[in-house]
């Protein structure tokens, strides 16, 4: 299951400055611990110590916010694009 | 009145405020643009100020002799120079609403009337004036923001005020006179085919990619301090003391969050006495994502689509959510929603009481000052101050059909008494249709 993740600024350290990456999972979970796989500390940035991901962290899979589909359990498959957006702003 | 603006640069005062710092995780950052903690949590950051050099530098009289804007109260404020850009932002009209309040039947309603404020007829020309002071001392030459409409208007004027290039982003369905009221600036406009939320997180993208200064993404920290001076004034208005209850209307929640914030200041140096105040938000039933949360007991907010008139307050995902619903809760206070047919029926009840003519984000704030008012929610001797925070002539489309039509006549007495007579007749129904 080959997904395409964006990265943001921030978390480019962990990927070499990469601002895109290919990554594998059947569910964001799964998504997270291979990228914790790959590139080491990146899960604890996105998740607190429950696993559960940080309330100002944003997914989106294919511009959906996960929050509109099952959340960490929402399904991925081969080429979806998944987002990773920190804190909103606006308003 | 006129008011003095732009004077020519002179030397720095010595700042007040520190740095950032995280509202989530408390880690600290250097005041640059910069709006999310980076190294920790990615919460939202915050200006961090030494409130002991703020209590040095102001009194109530310093205040009263300074200029008749927000810039009265700038050792509360994140800037540096002396010099920032005072277009007369502020200082807008807190009036006695007693016609309103014998309908509501309350006794001390206060409504401060930012539908006037200055230059755009909207509160968002206090936090734009902080935002491109800001942007300017930090070097950008080029500032944006992701808008519901009003946020559009006031980046483009005030940033042609201050010569400073300007490209605003803004969901395509936005009502005419919002598109019109941000074009006649000569700014870039990008009519975004999406809603709000769509908007907002594109701009996060482009505030990754260009050196632009985003007044409501990476100088975010600094825009939204703006939002305390509506708690300033109404402090300073109702004569150095704070009111019981304000009903304030909520989008991202950033502004409820800073009327508290901004109360919260003015005791802490010993401008005002510590009292409680009640924090009541209004939301549009078609985007009620805190509300939802608030009723539901809930302390994190689910995003919703946003289906509903009142577009400027229509943000699914709001930044502040949480924030808003814990000062809701600790004060006592309640969130509530109303229906598109409320929020006409609530621009209309304001406008013919008091002669104030708000858009949509007002009526649902005078709905929801009705419903709570109804629901015995306010006591009728509190002090409460309703937040009008724009202005009526930018929404025509959402009265349009719900209110009267000119009356066509002649150029001739008799057609003006028959036209007469025949409204006060239609007048006469109506009343009788009320008494029925």
């Amino acid at each position: 299951m080959s997904v395409k993740v964006l990265i943001p600024t921030p978390l480019q350290k962990f990927t070499q400055n990469q601002a895109a990456i290919e990554s594998n999972g059947s569910s964001i979970t799964e998504l997270l611990n291979d990228l914790e796989s790959n590139f080491p500390g990146i899960k604890a940035r996105l998740c607190d110590e429950k696993g559960d991901l940080r309330r100002f962290i944003n997914f989106y899979v294919n511009s959906e916010d996960i929050r509109f589909l099952d959340g960490q359990a929402t399904p991925l498959k081969d080429g979806d694009e998944v987002s990773i957006v920190p804190a909103v702003a606006g308003g | 009145m006129t008011q003095a603006v732009d004077t020519p640069r002179t030397a720095s005062r010595q700042a007040t405020f520190t740095g950032l710092k995280c509202k989530e995780c408390g880690e600290t950052y250097q005041p640059e643009a910069k709006h999310v903690c980076e190294d920790v949590c990615f919460g939202p950051l915050e200006v961090a100020y030494d409130y002991d050099a703020i209590r040095r530098q102001v009194t109530r009289e310093t205040i009263q002799a300074g200029p008749n804007s927000i810039w009265r109260y700038r050792a509360f404020l994140p800037v540096e120079t002396d010099t920032p850009i005072d277009v007369g932002t502020g200082m807008t009209p807190l009036l006695s609403a007693q016609r309103l309040a014998r309908r509501l039947g309350l006794k001390q309603l206060y409504i401060k009337n930012d539908a006037v404020n200055m230059p755009t007829l909207s509160f968002k020309d206090r936090v734009v004036s902080v935002a491109l002071t800001r942007a300017r001392e930090l070097g950008f030459t080029t500032v944006s923001c992701a808008s519901t409409g009003n946020l559009a208007n006031s980046t483009a004027a005030i940033a042609a005020h201050a010569g400073l290039e300007c490209c605003v982003f803004i969901p395509a369905d936005l009502e005419a006179g919002k598109i019109l009221g941000t074009l006649i600036y000569d700014p870039t406009v990008m009519a975004v085919q999406g809603n709000y939320d769509q908007v907002n997180r594109l701009c996060s993208e482009v505030a990754n990619t260009k050196g632009w200064g985003f007044v409501n993404i990476n100088l975010r920290p600094y825009y939204s301090e703006g939002s305390k001076t509506l708690g300033f004034e109404v402090a300073e208005q109702l004569g150095w003391q704070l009111p019981d209850h304000i009903v304030a209307p909520l989008a991202s929640g950033s502004l409820f969050s800073k009327i508290h914030k901004g109360f919260q200041e003015f005791i802490k140096v010993g401008l005002v006495e510590d009292k409680p105040v009640r924090f009541s938000g209004a939301q549009a039933e078609g985007c009620s994502p805190i509300s939802q949360a608030f009723k539901e007991g809930r302390d994190f907010i689910t995003p919703v689509k946003p289906n509903t008139i009142a577009k400027s307050i229509a943000i699914g995902n709001p930044a502040d959510g949480v924030y808003a619903l814990d000062i809701a809760r600790k004060t006592n206070g309640t969130i509530e929603d109303v229906t598109d047919a409320e929020i006409i029926e609530g621009i209309k009840l304001l406008a013919e009481t008091e002669g104030i003519f708000t858009e949509t984000a007002g009526g649902t704030t005078i709905a929801v000052l009705k419903k709570l008012a109804e629901a015995g929610k306010i006591n009728p001797d509190e002090t409460t101050v309703a937040y009008i925070t724009g202005n009526g002539l930018k929404t025509q489309e959402a009265v349009k059909g719900y209110i009267g039509e000119p009356l066509t006549i002649e150029p001739k007495l008799n057609s003006f008494e028959r036209a007469w007579e025949r409204a006060n007749t239609l007048n006469r129904l109506e009343w009788q249709q009320t008494l029925v």
